[in-house]
Parts: C-alpha cells; sequence; structure tokens
C-alpha cells in the first residue's frame, strides 16, 4: 500500500530508537520537516514529550470522564476509523446514536408515547448542543415575531453570570444579547426571581443551569417555570426555557428522582447534557434533546445527499469519530440504572468525606452545596497572608491540579478552590489529597506572607492580591524589609532546592 | 438489547462488548468505503499515542501543556505549508477544529464581523451579507449560511463544467459581499478551482468598487494534496486576496475523522472580540472555537504523521494515490461502458458515468457493488447540471493497486449482471437531486 513507501531507508536497521541519530535532533516547531523518519522513532519521541503533561486522573479541575474499562477501550479503537457523518454506510452505529437519544431522552421523561421517537442528537460537546438548542429557540421567536408583525432584530437571552463560556460565545456568533442575572455572595447561581423580572419581548428563551461550574450547585428549574408561567400568562409573551445540564443531566435522575427540572416542567423545551462528563464518556460527546419536534424547526434541519444517500442533519460539526457515540451506548447499557446510581452515590459519598476532613482542618470554609454535582469548593478562613491560588500552586508540587478562581460578578471578592469527584476519584486518593493541603498549608505557614512581600514593592503583585480583600500591609523601615525580603527568598529556595537527580 | 429506555440493572461488561461487537459487524467495513475522503488506516504507532491520549481532554491547555504545544507546531507547520506570509519563527495565526464545517464557520464569522464593522465605519446598512460561491459547494456552506444568517450567492454548474466559474462569480460580488469562498478539491469530481484566476479578477473589480471583497479557500481535500504534487499552482496565501484557508487534516491530512484545521493570513484578519480570555480551571485560557472539551488524540495524530512523514512522505504518499487513480481510471476506460468525469489533476478519485443509461443507471450499479462489499456512492450533479450522474471513488492513501483491480473487476461483474436483467427504469434513470429540502 502507498504508506510502505513513506519509510525511510534504515527503517529496519535501527536497534534502538535511542541509539539512533534520531534523539539528537529536536522535533519540528515551525516547518513541516524535509524527510520522514521511523515510526518508532516517531512515536517514542512525541511520546516522551508527551510524558511532561499533566496526569489527567490527578485533574480534579475537570468533570470530564478520565477512565472507561478496557473493554469499551477496545471498542474504541475498533471503530476509531469509521467517521460517524457517513449514517449510509455504517447504520449500525447510527442505530446506536438513535437508541442512545431515545434512552436519554426518557431519562429527561420527554413526554412522549410508546412508540414515539426522541428528538435528539448526539454533538462534540455542550457547546455544539447548545448552540444548536439555541439556534432553535431564536428561529422559533423571529418566526413567532414576524407572524406578529413585530421587529426581530434584537433577540436576547436570560442566564446566570454563573454561565460557562459557551454561553457567551453562542451569545456573540449568533447574535444575541446575553442578559445576565448577576451573582452575589453566598448565591453564587441564577435567583429565578430576579430572571424572570429580566426577560422581555425579545428573550428567545431562559436558561438555567442544573449543576453550576462554580460550585456544582443545581439552579431552581421549578421555581423559574413557576414564576415564569405566571409572567407568560400576563405578558402573552410564551418565553421558554432550556436547560443546560451539561454536569447535572446525569446526576440528578439517579440521585435526586424527585427533584423536577426536566420536561416534567412544561416550560422546558430542551435540554443538553454532556456525555463526557457523568455520562462517563471521554472527552468529545455531548447530547440535546428536544421536548417534541415541534420545537426543533424545521427548516434548520437539512436533508442532504451525502455519499449516495438521504440524510438529515442537525449538527455544527459534520464529519467526526464514532467511537464516542458507541461508548456512550456501551455506558447505558453496561452499567444500566443501577450502575449510574451505585456511581453516583460513590462520587457523593466521597465527596462528603472530603468535605468533612477539609472542616476538620479548621482553616476553610466550605463554598458548595451538599446538593448538586458531587464536588467540593472551598475558600480560606484566613487569606491575609496566603490565598487559594498558591495552595493551588503547591498542591501542583505533589502531582495534584486543584485549581482556584475568583466568582464572577458581583461576587469577585470571593476566591475558592474546587475539587470534583468524578467516578476514578476513590476514597483513597481523596484522603491523601486531604494529606497533602495539611502539608501544603504547614508549608505556607512557615512562609511570610506574599503580601508583605508585594507591600515592599510591586504594584502589579498588589493588584493581583486583589484589593480591599483585609490584607494586613506593615509599614517597616526599608533596610529591615529588604532584610526580611532576602531572608525569605533564602529559605524558600533552600526549601524547594529539587529533589531529583541532575 | 434495549432500545429506548435505560435497562435497570447492569451488565457484565465482557458480555456488553461482546453484543456491541457483534452488532457492530453489520456496519460496512470503512476501508471499503469508497465513497469517503477521509482517512481510514493508521499506523499502529499512532494507534498507540492515540489510546494513550484517549482521556485528555483537549481544551485544559493548562493542564496539558505538551498536548497544547502539539497543536500550536501543527497551525504553524500547516499554515506555512499554505505559504503564510511569516517569519520562520513568528507564529501563525489559526487553530485546530473537529473538522472543515467548523474551520469553515470560523473563518466565515471573521469574514463576516469584518464586513459589518466595515459598513458600520462607512455608516452603511450591514443587515444583508452574502458569500459567492460555487452550487458544487459542501452542505457545510449552506449551513453557515442558513444559521448565521448569510444569503449564499450560488454560482451555477454548466454542463461539462462542474466547478465554480471564476468570471461569473466576481460578477455577483456585490458590496454586501462578505467574500468569495473557492473550493480546492470539488466534493463532487475531485477538481482543483481556479483560484489564481479568481484572485486576478477579483483583484481588478476591488480597484474599480473600492469594495475590497476577499477570498477564502476551502482547501479541505486539497490543502494536503497541492502543495505535494501541484506545488508551482498559486491557490494559497501566494494571492493577496485569500485572507484565510480550511484544510481537513481528516482527509489527506492522514488523521482519522475528528480534525481540522483553519489558519489566517495574520492576526488581522481574525476580529480580537472573537477571541474570548476565560478563567478557565483557575487560569486565563484562549478560545475561540465553537467546539470547547473534546478529545486530544487526532491532534497528536496529526502531529505523529506531520513529523513521521514529513514532506517526502507525504508527497510519496500522494503519488501513490494519484497512480493508484489513474490506474482505476484507465482500467475504467477499457470497460468501454463509462465516460470519465473527473480531471487527471485535483484530488485522486475517479468520477464516472455510463455511457448507456437507456437501461440501468449508475444508482442500480451502485447497489450491485454493494453485495461484493464495495461502497462507491452514485449522485446527481447540483444544478445546472442535475441531469448527470455520476458514481465516485475516492482514493485513499490504504487503496493499493490490487484492490482497484479487484474493483474493476467486481464493476464488470455487476455490468455483466445487469445485462442479463430487464430495464428497471422505462424512463432511463432516477433523477435524485443532490440535495433536497
Amino acid at each position: 500500500m502507498a504508506l510502505s513507501h513513506a519509510q525511510s531507508e534504515s527503517d529496519s536497521q535501527i536497534p534502538c530508537t535511542f541509539a539512533s541519530r534520531y534523539v539528537r535532533t529536536a522535533l519540528p516547531r515551525y516547518q513541516l520537516p524535509n524527510h520522514s523518519i521511523p515510526k518508532e522513532a516517531a512515536f517514542q519521541i512525541i511520546n516522551d514529550e508527551l510524558m511532561l503533561d499533566g496526569n489527567p486522573r490527578l485533574n480534579l479541575a475537570s468533570f470530564v470522564t478520565t477512565w472507561m474499562e478496557p473493554e469499551c477501550d477496545k471498542l474504541i479503537m475498533a471503530s476509531i476509523n469509521k467517521n460517524y457523518v457517513d449514517m449510509d454506510e455504517y447504520p449500525v452505529t447510527t442505530e446506536l446514536q438513535n437508541r442512545c437519544v431515545n434512552i436519554i431522552a426518557h431519562l429527561f421523561n420527554a413526554p412522549l408515547n410508546e412508540s414515539e421517537t426522541a428528538v435528539g442528537v448526539v454533538t462534540v460537546g455542550s457547546s455544539e448542543a447548545i448552540m444548536l438548542a439555541g439556534l432553535a429557540f431564536k428561529r422559533r421567536w423571529q418566526n413567532k415575531m414576524k407572524a406578529k408583525g413585530k421587529p426581530f432584530d434584537k433577540p436576547n437571552i436570560v442566564t446566570g453570570a454563573n454561565v460557562q463560556v459557551c454561553w457567551e460565545k453562542f451569545a456573540r456568533y449568533f447574535e444575541v444579547e446575553l442578559k445576565e442575572v448577576k451573582l452575589r455572595e453566598g448565591y453564587y447561581v441564577m435567583d429565578p426571581e430576579k430572571a424572570v423580572e429580566m426577560a422581555d419581548e425579545n428573550t428567545i428563551c431562559v436558561a438555567a443551569i442544573l449543576g453550576s461550574t462554580l460550585n456544582g450547585e443545581f439552579e431552581d428549574v421549578k421555581l423559574l417555570n413557576d414564576l415564569l408561567l405566571k409572567k407568560n400568562a400576563e405578558t402573552g409573551w410564551d418565553t421558554p426555557i432550556h436547560v443546560d445540564a451539561a454536569s447535572g443531566g446525569f446526576i440528578a435522575p439517579f440521585l435526586y428522582p424527585e427533584l423536577e427540572w426536566d420536561f416534567r416542567l412544561p416550560l422546558v423545551k430542551s435540554i443538553n447534557v454532556s456525555g463526557h462528563k457523568y455520562g462517563l464518556v471521554y472527552a468529545g460527546i455531548g447530547w440535546v434533546i428536544w421536548r417534541s419536534k415541534d420545537d426543533l424547526p424545521e427548516e434548520l434541519v437539512f436533508h442532504i445527499n451525502y455519499l449516495g444517500a438521504d440524510q438529515p442533519t442537525f449538527t455544527l460539526n459534520f464529519s467526526k469519530g464514532s467511537s464516542q457515540v458507541i461508548a456512550q451506548y456501551y455506558q447505558l447499557i453496561r452499567l444500566g440504572f443501577q450502575g449510574y446510581k451505585c456511581i453516583m452515590e460513590n462520587c457523593r459519598e466521597n465527596a462528603e468525606v472530603l468535605k468533612t476532613e477539609l472542616e476538620r482542618t479548621g482553616r476553610f470554609n466550605i463554598v458548595s452545596k451538599d446538593r448538586g454535582v458531587p464536588l467540593v469548593a472551598f475558600s480560606l478562613k484566613d487569606r491575609s497572608r496566603h490565598d487559594e491560588f498558591e495552595v493551588s500552586d503547591y498542591l501542583r508540587r505533589f502531582g495534584w491540579i486543584v485549581p482556584s478562581y475568583t466568582m464572577p460578578p458581583d461576587a469577585q471578592h470571593v476566591t475558592v478552590l474546587r475539587v470534583v469527584i468524578r467516578e476514578d476519584f476513590c476514597r483513597t486518593l481523596a484522603e491523601r489529597l486531604v494529606l497533602d493541603i495539611k502539608k501544603v498549608l504547614h508549608e505556607l505557614d512557615s512562609l511570610p506572607s506574599k503580601f508583605l512581600v508585594i507591600a515592599a514593592g510591586g504594584k502589579a503583585a498588589e493588584e493581583e492580591a486583589g484589593a480591599g480583600d483585609g490584607v494586613i500591609r506593615l509599614k517597616k523601615r526599608e533596610v529591615e524589609i529588604q532584610r526580611e525580603i532576602t531572608d525569605a527568598w533564602k529559605k524558600f529556595v533552600i526549601a524547594h532546592k529539587t529533589k531529583g537527580v541532575c | 438489547m434495549p432500545r429506548y429506555e435505560m435497562p435497570e440493572e447492569s451488565r457484565a461488561k465482557e458480555a456488553v462488548y461482546q453484543m456491541i461487537s457483534d452488532e457492530l459487524m453489520l456496519d460496512a467495513n470503512p476501508r471499503l468505503n469508497l465513497a469517503s475522503f477521509v482517512t481510514t488506516w493508521m499506523e499502529p504507532e499512532c494507534n498507540q499515542l492515540i489510546l494513550h491520549s484517549i482521556n485528555k481532554n483537549f481544551v485544559d491547555a493548562n493542564e496539558y501543556p505538551i498536548t497544547t504545544d502539539l497543536h500550536n507546531r501543527c497551525v504553524n507547520m500547516i499554515a506555512r505549508l499554505f505559504n503564510v506570509p511569516l517569519g520562520d519563527s513568528e507564529d501563525a495565526v489559526g487553530v485546530g477544529t473537529i473538522g472543515s464545517s467548523e474551520a469553515i464557520m470560523l473563518a466565515g464569522l471573521a469574514f463576516k464581523r469584518r464586513w459589518q464593522d466595515k459598513m458600520k465605519a462607512q455608516n452603511k446598512p450591514y443587515d444583508k451579507p452574502n458569500i459567492v460561491t460555487g452550487s458544487n459547494v459542501q452542505v457545510c456552506w449552506k449551513k453557515f449560511a442558513k444559521y448565521f444568517e448569510i444569503e449564499l450567492k450560488e454560482v451555477k454548474l454548466g454542463d461539462g463544467n462542474y466547478v465554480m466559474d471564476p468570471e461569473q462569480a466576481v460578477e455577483m460580488v456585490d458590496e454586501n459581499t462578505i467574500c468569495v469562498a473557492a473550493i480546492l478539491g470539488s466534493t463532487l469530481n475531485g477538481e482543483f478551482e481556479d483560484v489564481r484566476l479568481l484572485n486576478e479578477r477579483l483583484m481588478k473589480k476591488n480597484k474599480k468598487t473600492g469594495w475590497g471583497t476577499e477570498i477564502h479557500v476551502d482547501a479541505a481535500s486539497g490543502g494536503f494534496i497541492a502543495p505535494f504534487l501541484y506545488p508551482d499552482l498559486e491557490w494559497d496565501f501566494r494571492l493577496p486576496l485569500v485572507k484565510s484557508i480550511n484544510v481537513s487534516g481528516h482527509k489527506y491530512g492522514l488523521v482519522y475523522a475528528g480534525v481540522g484545521w483553519v489558519v489566517w493570513r495574520s492576526k488581522d484578519h481574525l476580529p480580537q472580540d472573537f477571541a474570548f480570555h476565560i478563567n478557565y480551571l483557575g487560569a486565563d485560557q484562549l478560545t475561540f472555537t465553537l467546539n470547547f472539551s473534546k478529545s486530544s488524540s487526532q491532534i497528536i495524530a496529526q502531529y505523529y504523521q506531520l513529523v513521521r512523514l514529513g514532506f517526502q512522505g507525504y508527497r510519496s504518499i500522494m503519488k501513490k494515490c494519484q497512480e493508484n487513480a489513474m490506474a482505476l481510471k484507465e482500467a475504467l476506460e477499457r470497460t468501454g461502458r463509462f465516460d470519465i468525469v473527473s480531471k487527471d489533476n485535483g484530488v485522486p478519485l475517479v468520477a464516472f458515468s455510463l455511457k448507456d443509461r437507456r437501461r440501468h443507471d449508475e444508482f442500480e450499479v451502485s447497489e450491485r457493488l454493494r453485495r461484493f462489499g464495495w461502497i462507491v456512492p452514485a449522485y446527481t450533479m447540483p444544478p445546472d447540471a442535475q441531469h448527470v450522474t455520476v458514481l465516485r471513488a475516492v482514493v485513499r492513501c490504504d487503496f493499493s493497486r490490487p484492490l482497484a483491480e479487484k474493483l474493476v473487476d467486481d464493476v464488470q461483474a455487476v455490468l455483466q449482471e445487469l445485462d442479463a436483467l430487464p430495464s428497471r427504469c422505462p424512463s432511463g434513470g432516477r433523477n435524485e437531486q443532490w440535495e433536497r429540502r
């Protein structure tokens, strides 16, 4: 075959990659190299450089699945060369997608008859799902306004300031105004009352989040629905709801089945969920489900003659891999309702253990709620000498990736550390993490405050530290300050001398 | 197997693996899917790298800095392959996407925004943007137009001419045209559109009108062919009006489905407010793609290919593909039953029609070939050439000469079968539209 002719001459003669000349030159960065290199060399060199990436399993920043069973990995590799969009060629893969759509729609209590098929589609993630849902709302709203002879050039969406960036992208790319309900201290999700107040005739939908990125909280979709129903009755505007259940969609049905957040609420017209978060599949898959065909304007659906057969398509992406769809189906069948429930219960319990241990240190306030996505968001009680960013930095040295970030407006003075509990984060790891956090606190306690150092010099660092957060800045004579800084850095350098072999 | 409802209980993993694996046996074999340009084979070493990184979410740039760096290296290499006017160690402006659809949407959005800004500055209306392209465009352009509310002005095809005519395209350009999109490697017959001529004519018109209309090249297929087989063909950033180019990594970039690339001439061509700076997982991160979380595997695989093959490796492969395409074409011609619709220069594929369509048509040939395991699609051309139907076999890197010979054998077997049957369609054939609503 054509590829075999791409070998370089000495392919068969190399005893070992590390003995070859290929490890003496750096890999190219800017220009396509002129010649080929042997596949073993290419593999080894790239593989080795990738060792310096973080370990996905210790990346406690992300909700996205980082482990699947070997049987599933096998299925994934077996279908890695199937282009999902070739539906006519791969009818079984297409059928598996349809089954997933139906299973998930039923999980969300879509009002379907016995043999009715659900309306939904697989996407690359919740970003694409949200854009499709938003596009459907925008088109329906435009059609509605046109029919009434009203202007349709200023659509808007109402949501909380805690939304994930994909909503901001949607708004910007699709020219919809984003009206954000501001947060406040102690209340880090969208307030349904304020949201409904903000809805006007140009509101294409109100978007609620089931599982806020910041602290895992579920927004009160039922309250939103009730208030919006009332307003709709008064105004006649018929404003609908979209639920961004990227994280929560595969948690709520198993842990909180009585919680009404989905199609049981009449104003909810579409829901998105990430298959690659608590759907327990690797990155690259999301789902969007519509209540019924009426909620997805037919004019947005393309029927194409692609590769010789009719294919309806409503996605932004076209060609993409099939592996994640097959993996999602595997999980739904392999685990079943009970399996997912057990996994979510484990996650919740491990989150509880982590939270309790952190509370026991006496050094942290817990910002996350017990009910919601299994994660623990926590702040330092005392931020006068060190802050959460430093804790996060120091934890990296132990291998953990625990991010810290400030809340969006109007709660920007609040900083949190956040640990997401995924399926593959067991109790043992949770206990080790707490041990390491205690070590970090101990280290930081022995260091001078980073804010004193900042006070001695550097406006920029001061800005980063955040003005008005109750930091004590002592006045000292210049010499004293300089001596203190030099001593502190000396201690710092000695303490952090590399333990590795050079 | 459950179809519509989630089963209540778990099942053993070995059993589930077996059940799903067995059902999937009924999908076609991707290697015999001659309908697609998308790569269906990679080396085992690359498969290993893919599996190792399957659990890395590409968007976590701060957590996976090496993966992010590999992505940036790919952007730089591809931009330079397209002769982007940059210094040796200057960073190119571009991004990896899921495929050419996303790439085209990003490029189109950039054009739309820049055009809006220009019209606003001139106090002119900016509510009716349009794009000029040939009616041979792939569906993603129509999606882009529909979803982002842009009018699509299509240059109709003519008999024997199945790509966009640059002269007609330039004629259609008006003040509301955000860009003219040319295709390097038309889906229908693999032909490369004459971007150089388009550039020339458009420059002339721009001089007269002062509109500054620009070009985007959809090089989904051609972008990884032209630089290796036709290096003297001027179609890329060597032409001054070309401001952005997309290419599918998963076509002749030789990577599995799920990776595309878009590069801009310079940062001036990418509106600043498209780049979102977010506080993601605790670090400042730049994002401007439509998709967010996605697999890292294909990006790493793309880098593997670029470094493993190098310029010579890709050239060698493209030459072989072209040779195999020629061999297939000649063998089909020798049967005496077909007209060849594709050109020799372009994407390595063979598009062919029956000389005599009175008793049987191309759709029947396509159907019967399936029984031998081959997927060779048949379709009608878009307007105004809807009376032309073709069969199309794409030659990918894993389509060897022996396979080509076997295909022709089976085509002949199919013709023999059809000759022995009565005609299915008295009027001479179906007329399935290239696209219908």
